[in-house]
């Protein structure tokens, strides 16, 4: 689209959607939120920065294969589950990390690395999906 | 004190609702549906804001965030293929 305030804001708002969608995504364990709607926020941080820019430009700044990232995402959800064949118990049981860094206390574990790849994938479709139907046709 | 000022509040934005909704249901042309239809969506988010006061629940304001990032996707699309699809 071709209007000046919609060329201008596009970016700016694209930025700020895709900072909201991994606030969304690391808070989601004990909080509303997670993977899926943090990917469907950043998709459609894509899609607006696609509809203001152009999608070439898009398929730059984003450099992989939106398609590439739902496949990484993918293989990162399936191998969080994987670690807990290291401790004896079923597949895809938490595995919990706290440790103490900077004055406060930093805690990983699995479902946050499955939600990362969740978040991949919803981003990686939805933004292929977008990117396809905006593209001029042939 | 609060309490009055959340009630007139929510009628002001009850009002305001039926006024977009009757634009949006009456409107001539379509470009008057989506301006209501974003009117419409604004007057949303501002009665999630009240409601996350009244039951002072501050979660609710990411759902009014949410839905304000997305509406405008939405709105812009509606846009676009008025414009002619270019």
């Amino acid at each position: 689209m071709n209007t000046v305030i919609f060329r201008t804001i596009a970016p700016t708002l694209a930025a700020i959607m895709l900072v909201f969608s991994i606030f969304v995504l690391l808070r989601g364990h004990n909080e509303p939120g997670g993977g899926f709607i943090g990917g469907l926020i950043a998709a459609s941080a894509v899609a607006i920065y696609g509809i203001g820019a152009s999608v070439t430009e898009v398929r730059r700044a984003i450099r992989l294969d939106p398609l590439s990232i739902a496949g990484v995402g993918v293989v990162l959800a399936g191998a969080s589950g994987l670690v807990s064949a290291f401790f004896d118990v079923p597949f895809m049981t938490s595995q919990w990390l706290a440790f103490e860094f900077a004055d406060s206390e930093v805690v990983l574990s699995t479902p946050m690395i499955f939600d990362i790849g969740v978040y991949l994938v919803v981003f990686g479709t939805i933004s292929a999906v977008a990117l396809a139907l905006e593209e001029p046709e042939q | 004190m609060v309490d009055l000022f959340l009630v007139l509040s929510g009628i002001t934005v009850a009002l305001a609702f039926g006024l977009a909704l009757y634009r949006f249901v009456a409107g001539p042309l379509a470009v008057d549906r989506v301006v209501a239809f974003d009117t419409l969506t604004i007057i949303s988010v501002t009665g999630i804001v009240l409601v996350a006061l009244a039951a002072n629940r501050i979660v609710y304001l990411d759902v009014a965030l949410v839905y304000a990032l997305l509406s405008f996707l939405g709105v812009i699309v509606a846009a676009r293929y008025l414009e002619g699809g270019e």
